[in-house]
This record gives C-alpha cells, structure tokens and sequence, in this order.
C-alpha cells in the first residue's frame, strides 16, 4: 500500500509518500508563504525526484483539521482534485492525531497544542500502553481548563505543535504534572505522521469518497456564532 | 495553432457564493454549465458571508464538477485544459476553486488556465452571438463590479472608467434592504420598480470629477437613505414602489449615458453588456433603445449566463489557450486582480 500524504492545516506545508515499510519522501516546510502557492509545487518536486506515477497511489490522506480555515481547504481542495482526477478514495484525519503519532511510543502524556486564538488550542490527549490511544479526543479548549485537565491524569505530559511557544509561560505556571517539549524534528505537522496513521486507517476500512470529504472545522464561522448567540438572546 | 481540432475545456468558478463547473468548447459552445448557488445560506445574513461561502465550495466543487463532466459526456482523458477563476473575488472562495483546478490539472497531465472573472462576464457574450468579436465596448455591472471596458483584442482590455465607491449592484442591495426588500436587491427592486413612477422622485446623477467613464453611486444611494428618514421624520407614508423605480432610472441613466459616450468617442460599433446588473430589465430597455437610436449592435446575454457561472470562465480561457497563456503550479488567489493583469 501506497499513501499520498499531506498537511496544511498551521504554518507547516508538508507532503509525504508513505508506505508500508519507509517513507518514500517527505517534503515540509515551516517557512511563511502561502500554502496556496507551495503546496503543488512541492508535490511536483517529490513525484518527479522519485520518478514516482501518481497513479501507482492507493490513497490519498489529508490532515482534515481543527488548523487554519483556509489552509485546510488548501490542502483539502488540493486532495479532492487529486482525488477526483485519479480516481482514488481520501483518508481523513484528524490534525491532532497525526500530530501526537509523531511521538509513537512514548511514555506518558502526548498533548499537541494548536494556537486556536482567543486564549484557545486545537488540542487532545493521546498515550501509547500497547497500542495508540485517543485519551481525550481532538477539541477547542481554554489553555488553563486543559492545564486542570493533564493534572488530573497525574502522568508525565509531553508537549508539541505552534501553540508552544505561545503559551510556554501558561504551561509552567498552570501544569503541576511533570512535562517536556518536543525538540524541533517532531514538534510540528508531518504529512508522514498524516501518511503513516492513514495506512492504519486504510486497513481499518475508514477511506471516504472525494466528493464527500470537507474539512472538520471543530468551530462555526464568526458569523453562525454570532447569530446564534442573537437568536440565544433574544429567546432568553 | 491547430485551429481545426477542437480544444474543449473544464472551467470552475468560485469567487463568491456560487460554484459552478462547465465543460465548454472551442469558448462559445456549452457542454453543460453546472451552478450550484449559497444564496438561501447568506439570505440569513443579509449579504455574502465569506468564511460560510468558503466552507459551502469545498463542500460542493467535487459534486458540481462531476456533473458538469456527467452532463456533457465528458470524462476528464477527453478535457484539454483546464481553467479556473483565480480573482478578483473573496479570497477564501476562490483558493477552493484554485487549488482543486490546479490538483486536477496536474493529476491529469494538462495545462491550466488562471482566468479573471470579469473577463469571464465579459466572454459571456461570445457564447450566445457566435458572430460577436472584438473590437466593442462592454459595461460590466455586478454586486462587486461596475466597469466600463473597451475590448480591443480577445485577452486585450483597456478600463475606461469604473465606480469610485460602490459597485452598481451594491447600491441595489443596499437601498433595497433600506426599502425592506431584502437580499439580494437587484431582482426585487426590477419587480417592485413595474409598480412605481420612476419620474416620482429626482435623485441625483453623480458625475466624477471630470471622467467622463468612471461612476459614483454613494451619492444616489444615501440620496434614497436621505429621502426615506425625510419622510419618516416628517410622518409622511412613502411609496416603495416608486423609490425603487426612480433610483434604478438614476443608476440607468448613468450607465448608458457613460456607455454612450464610450461607444461614439472610441468609434465602436458593437455593445455588450455583463454581470448580475445586466439582468436589470430597465437597463437591458434603456441600453437597447439608445443603441437602436444610434445604430450601434447591442449583446446581453441571457440571466443564467450574468450570474457567475463556469461557462463564462470556459469562454474567456479558450482565446487564452489559443494564445498560449499557461498558469504554473503555483498559481494563487489574487482577490484583488486588475483586468489585464497577470
């Protein structure tokens, strides 16, 4: 099996061919340019230093969010067309998984954070006992409230992901359990985290039509939310 | 240049609220033309909400395109290009439309065409007057749009003027929900207005300084907004029906008076009109009776193919293809494109 990989969702652009012994390539970048712009290009690179076809791909998995709105409909349109085009089924999956399968094996805690704005993270909390573990699923969450959330589990928590660096002094000043940060060569997206979770969501049967997949948002628009807190009002 | 094959193209368009998908051949033979419309979406907010518009194109694009292939009897190994709107719009909008356009070109192996969406209005009238080529002038009027272009060559556009606020069927949207009539404005103000005197009511016809091609409409808007609190603080009832008419016979007399000077200063013998507005039967009447007076050929073309659509995209990309123009893979959303620019 075969996956063609891929994660727009932050700041990292990042594509994969991941198989089931080695990574093919991986491509990724944490440089300020527009997807938009790099995402193609890079794919375009990767296919043509591997002399690889497009076609002898068996799927394709896109990291489907929580992430930037409009960076995961880059990468989710950009998956939709290749889809459409190859004729392949797409895998989704969730951002935050991906990002904590990085981390396979480790220890304890895994919790990627995601800088969400308004004092949130896209996070979740994962560990590996025989096999990965969904501990707390993939969420919008307060900093503070998900500081008192790894307390209460009493375990070492590690830590990754572009929400770090924001709210490092948060972390020491909330988190009373042990914990650490990720060094560099794991702390963030990896479409060959994205690719190597695929291949275990391919063999459990969970591929989706390219015509049905859209990005899990994890949030409404500013404006649904806006009126819904309207209607809210004006009902009480 | 083969001119004897033919080229058939896939075009997306989704700058706005509108995702369309068209299979076109040699520009101005449809295929199919597939639109699926958010309207209802943004009627709940009163206007074109860009992050609900994005989220509704990458829900739909892979559906539309489907049967816009399905429709014309088309599979993607018989496409020779494809094209896709790359701005000016919303930008969200439009990266769905880019970023798909640019997998499927790539997955199949064929070149891509970024195409801009007002020359895609403007092309829309190649695709029912087989016979209309250039040189003529073309008023361009939309929700987001009022210009006034002279079409040179296929692909050669020179702007002579354009609005210096509010684009004409802004300022519909904006005194029709003044009136209480709603979103979108445009249609509901060319009904009520067949109730109305349009002589009821002198509004103003703005002038820009001294361009004689560019247009204001801020003024006739706040002069409707003006005149409804005048009445309202006075008591006075008012009659929707005629302000509705009186304003669009102030934005009509402007856009063909401006068409008009256009057409005799650049001795241009054709005329066309595009966008949303050009479904605005007052203008289609108005434009049609000065171009009779003076001789000069009038196109419009029909409502579907005002509203943004795929096809329009497919007719304009063809003259592009004949051309050689080519997008590289990292062709981006520009929301703010210029006509003519690349």
């Amino acid at each position: 099996m075969r996956i063609l990989a891929m994660d727009s969702s932050g700041l990292t652009a990042s594509i994969a061919v991941v198989e089931e012994e080695q990574i093919l390539c991986e491509y990724t970048m944490n440089y300020k340019k527009t997807h938009s712009q790099t995402l193609l290009p890079m794919l375009d690179d990767a296919v043509r230093m591997t002399g690889l076809s497009l076609d002898s791909i068996d799927a394709i998995a896109v990291a489907g969010g929580p992430g930037s709105f409009t960076g995961l409909r880059i990468g989710s349109a950009t998956a939709k067309g290749l889809g459409l085009a190859l004729d392949k089924p797409l895998i989704h999956i969730p951002t935050v998984d991906a990002m904590a399968y990085r981390l396979y094996g480790f220890g304890g805690l895994i919790c990627p954070i995601m800088d969400a704005r308004r004092n949130q993270v896209y996070t979740g909390v994962y560990r590996f006992e025989n096999s990965f573990e969904i501990v707390e699923r993939q969420m919008a969450e307060d900093i503070v409230k998900l500081a008192e959330l790894l307390n209460s589990y009493g375990e070492k928590v590690v830590f990754l992901g572009d929400g770090v660096p924001v709210y490092k002094e948060k972390i020491r000043e909330c988190v009373t359990v042990p914990f650490s940060f990720a060094p560099p060569h794991l702390n963030r997206q990896s479409a060959a985290a994205v690719g190597a979770l695929g291949l275990v969501y391919a063999k459990e049967g969970k591929l989706e039509n390219a015509r049905d997949h859209q990005p899990d948002y994890l949030r409404v628009s500013q404006a649904e939310r806006e009126r819904m807190e309207r209607e809210k009002g004006r009902e009480e | 240049m083969n001119e004897a094959k033919d080229i058939t193209i896939l075009a997306i368009e989704s700058s706005c609220d509108e995702t369309s998908a068209a299979v076109v051949r040699n520009g101005r033979e449809v295929l199919s033309n597939v639109i699926s419309s958010q309207i209802d979406l943004h009627k709940l907010y009163g206007g074109v909400v860009p992050e609900i518009a994005s989220r509704k194109h990458i829900e739909k694009i892979n559906q539309v395109i489907e049967e816009a292939l399905k429709e014309a009897k088309y599979t993607l190994d018989d496409i020779d290009a494809i094209a896709v709107t790359y701005g000016p719009g919303l930008v969200g909008a439009l990266l769905v439309g880019v970023a798909e356009a640019k997998a499927i070109a790539y997955a199949k192996k064929l070149p891509l065409i970024g195409v801009h969406h007002i020359e895609g209005h403007i092309s829309a009238n190649y695709i029912e007057n087989k016979e209309l080529e250039p040189p003529f002038l073309c008023l361009v009027v939309s929700g987001g749009h009022t210009h006034l272009v002279c079409v040179e060559d296929y692909g050669k556009y020179q702007i002579l003027g354009k609005t210096k606020d509010d684009a004409a069927g802004e300022a519909f949207d904006k005194v029709a929900r003044a009136i209480g009539l709603g979103y979108p404005g445009g249609p509901k103000i060319d009904k009520l207005s067949k109730e109305g005197n349009s002589d009821a009511i002198a509004f103003p016809r703005a002038h820009v300084g001294d361009s004689v091609y560019d247009f204001s409409f801020s003024g006739v808007k706040s002069a409707v907004l003006n005149y409804i609190n005048g009445c309202k603080m006075k008591g006075q009832e008012y009659n929707t029906a005629d302000i509705a008419a009186s304003f669009q016979k102030a934005v009509t007399d402007v856009l063909v008076d401006h068409a008009m000077k256009g057409v005799e200063n650049y001795g241009l013998k054709k005329l066309a009109i595009a966008g949303g507005v050009a479904s605005n039967s007052s203008l289609r009447m108005a434009m049609k009776q000065a171009c009779e007076e003076r001789e000069i050929e009038f196109y419009y073309p029909s409502p579907i193919l005002c509203t943004d659509n795929a096809a329009m995209i497919g007719a304009a990309a063809y003259y592009d293809y004949l051309n050689g123009i080519r997008s590289g893979w990292d062709l981006n959303a520009v929301p703010n494109l210029k006509l003519g620019e690349r």
